[in-house]
């Protein structure tokens, strides 16, 4: 019996392991430079190495603790509020420009994959290639100053919608979001249009017959069957937002009125202050998690059930 | 096809004129003389066509375009392998565990860079790599495993049906033979797709450029970053610049656009 379980258990070996030989370079590589280095950030976060001198020693969650209590001008917090005004207006407007895209294309227009080639071409450009054109656009000068988008404006007009873009002090981060918004409605428009031929035919079919209003075809029958689309949009911004550094190094370049936390992680390095970037990039990573994990365990156990 | 009314069109070519916006502005003004760059006219056409600019732009980019091919093509062509190889094991020569480890993989492509780029700096210059392009590559190849992983793992998992790798076993072929004579002839579409997304965010990645290289060793959005970023840039060289940074990874998205978003979506995790 025992043998011919250990003899079973080196069958069974003997086929796993070629797998595991193969996967074994990869899983070296991720385990020391992503999980490896992960530890390794937050014990730098939980020490005293505030300079290049190295560190003096372990003094457990002080530089959290300060980030949040203690740091000049509140920039941390700062930096937080920042990123929230950004995350929600980047969000919002690129699923509602995301959405609209796929409403008008789902049901086939003349020129769809035009359309579709077009709205989806940011995505191939960088944020620092585009990051020049939006510098231009929201140029913060106004009246007979008036430069990029509120020279439009002026020209027709409308100089009430003049204003000073992302160098407003309180709502800057909001006309920060919009060259992101230009850059990712697309991809959202992609998803859902992907949800949409994901329907089957029958269901709206169904419902026409039944005589249902185009209205409540959608309310009713089509968006709840596109609720996991959306909630996949959603993580994705969201988590894209949280690490959102090359679009405002590029638009206003490392400043305090546009700072967020990725972008401080950046200036405090260039200060030698490895236990303080160490500190904000752990929060950092600890955001991303909250949104990413349940999202990768959620989808593991759909596919499982499938 | 529905007939739709003449209102979703103008819709359509409203969104369409909004998103070409900026693609108008960067052509008209990198085609205009520094005279004509005021505050007056900004969004005319330019009265005097000049490629002085694009000239410009050129000779302070064109070395770093050329490092960037040189970072680009080999963190497409390893990274792609790696993926390959890794999404063939866990879809079709699974062992137990294979979800657990495939999700851990996945989780490194959320990750925040940051929080793993302050000892990174250190551990390459540790390992000896030379800074630049070399570096970067082999970052860029490590952190690019879980996307290409992804994609191949998914790409297999719906087009490879599990009696071919059964047959191939009774047959009496091994693991490297089946991924060898059995699946990489059947890989072809996975790769497309790999290549062009590994090679876009190597072309297009600022975060790791800033972080490990300069301007005399970086890719081009470094460069691009220096000419542009000035406190008062000339904007008529800047967006020259963009146009020429931009234009290998547009020219991917025209001419392989279908391979693109079949990347594009695989971000969204399911198959």
């Amino acid at each position: 019996m025992t043998t011919r379980n250990s003899a079973r258990r080196r069958a069974k070996v003997r086929r796993w392991a070629p797998g595991l030989l193969l996967l074994s370079p990869s899983l070296v590589l991720l385990g020391v430079f992503v999980y490896g280095l992960i530890g390794w950030t937050l014990k730098l976060s939980l020490s005293d190495e505030h300079d290049a001198l190295g560190s003096k020693g372990f003094v457990g969650l002080t530089n959290f603790v300060d980030l949040f209590t203690n740091d000049i001008n509140g920039r941390f917090t700062h930096s937080l509020k920042n990123l929230l005004v950004f995350t929600v207006v980047f969000i919002a407007g690129a699923l509602l420009l995301g959405v609209v895209w796929a409403l008008l294309l789902e049901r086939g227009v003349r020129g769809e994959g035009f359309f579709r080639a077009v709205y989806l071409f940011p995505m191939a450009v960088s944020f620092v290639a585009s990051g020049v054109v939006w510098r231009w656009l929201m140029n913060s000068g106004t009246g007979d100053q008036a430069g990029g988008l509120n020279r439009i404006f002026h020209d027709l007009h409308l100089g009430f919608l003049e204003n000073p873009w992302w160098t407003d002090p309180d709502w800057g981060m909001a006309a920060m979001a919009l060259p992101a918004i230009w850059q990712l409605s697309g991809y959202v428009m992609a998803l859902f249009l992907a949800g949409f031929r994901g329907i089957p035919a029958e269901l709206r079919e169904a419902a026409q017959v039944d005589g249902a209003s185009t209205y409540r075809l959608y309310r009713h029958v089509i968006f709840p069957q596109l609720t996991p689309t959306a909630l996949s949009a959603l993580i994705l911004l969201g988590h894209m937002s949280m690490k959102m550094f090359d679009l405002i190094m590029s638009v206003s370049g490392a400043q305090w009125i546009t700072e967020v936390p990725a972008v401080y992680v950046w200036q405090t390095l260039l200060t030698s202050d490895y236990a303080k970037a160490a500190a904000i990039s752990i929060v950092l990573l600890v955001l991303v998690a909250i949104v990413i994990v349940p999202y990768l365990v959620y989808n593991n156990r759909v596919e499982r059930r499938s | 096809m529905t007939r739709r009314s003449p209102f979703t069109y103008v819709l359509l070519l409203l969104f369409l004129i909004v998103v070409l916006m900026p693609a108008y502005v960067l052509v008209v003004t990198s085609l205009k003389s520094g005279s004509e760059i005021g505050v007056n006219g900004q969004w005319n056409l330019p009265t005097e066509w000049t490629f002085d600019s694009w000239a410009k732009a050129w000779s302070s980019l064109r070395p770093s375009f050329v490092r960037t091919f040189e970072l680009a093509i080999p963190v497409a062509l390893i990274s792609s392998v790696l993926g390959a190889a890794n999404g063939f094991v866990l879809s079709r020569w699974r062992f137990p565990g294979a979800d657990v480890v495939f999700t851990l993989i996945l989780f490194g492509m959320f990750i925040p860079y940051q929080a793993v780029m302050i000892p990174l700096r250190q551990i390459v210059q540790e390992i000896g790599l030379p800074p630049g392009i070399p570096t970067l590559v082999f970052v860029h190849c490590v952190y690019g495993i879980p996307i290409c992983t992804l994609i191949f793992r998914n790409y297999y998992a719906t087009t490879v049906p599990v009696e071919l790798i059964e047959a191939s076993r009774v047959d009496g072929a091994g693991m490297l033979r089946t991924f060898g004579s059995v699946i990489i002839p059947l890989s072809a579409p996975g790769f497309v797709v790999t290549i062009i997304w590994q090679f876009t965010s190597a072309w297009n990645d600022y975060l790791f450029a800033i972080f490990m290289s300069n301007t005399r060793n970086g890719p081009i959005t470094i460069a691009l970053n220096a000419l542009a970023g000035a406190q008062s840039p000339d904007y008529a060289a800047s967006m020259a610049g963009a146009l020429i940074a931009s234009l290998p990874t547009l020219l991917v998205y025209i001419v392989l656009g279908r391979w693109f978003i079949g990347g594009l979506m695989a971000g969204s995790v399911k198959s």
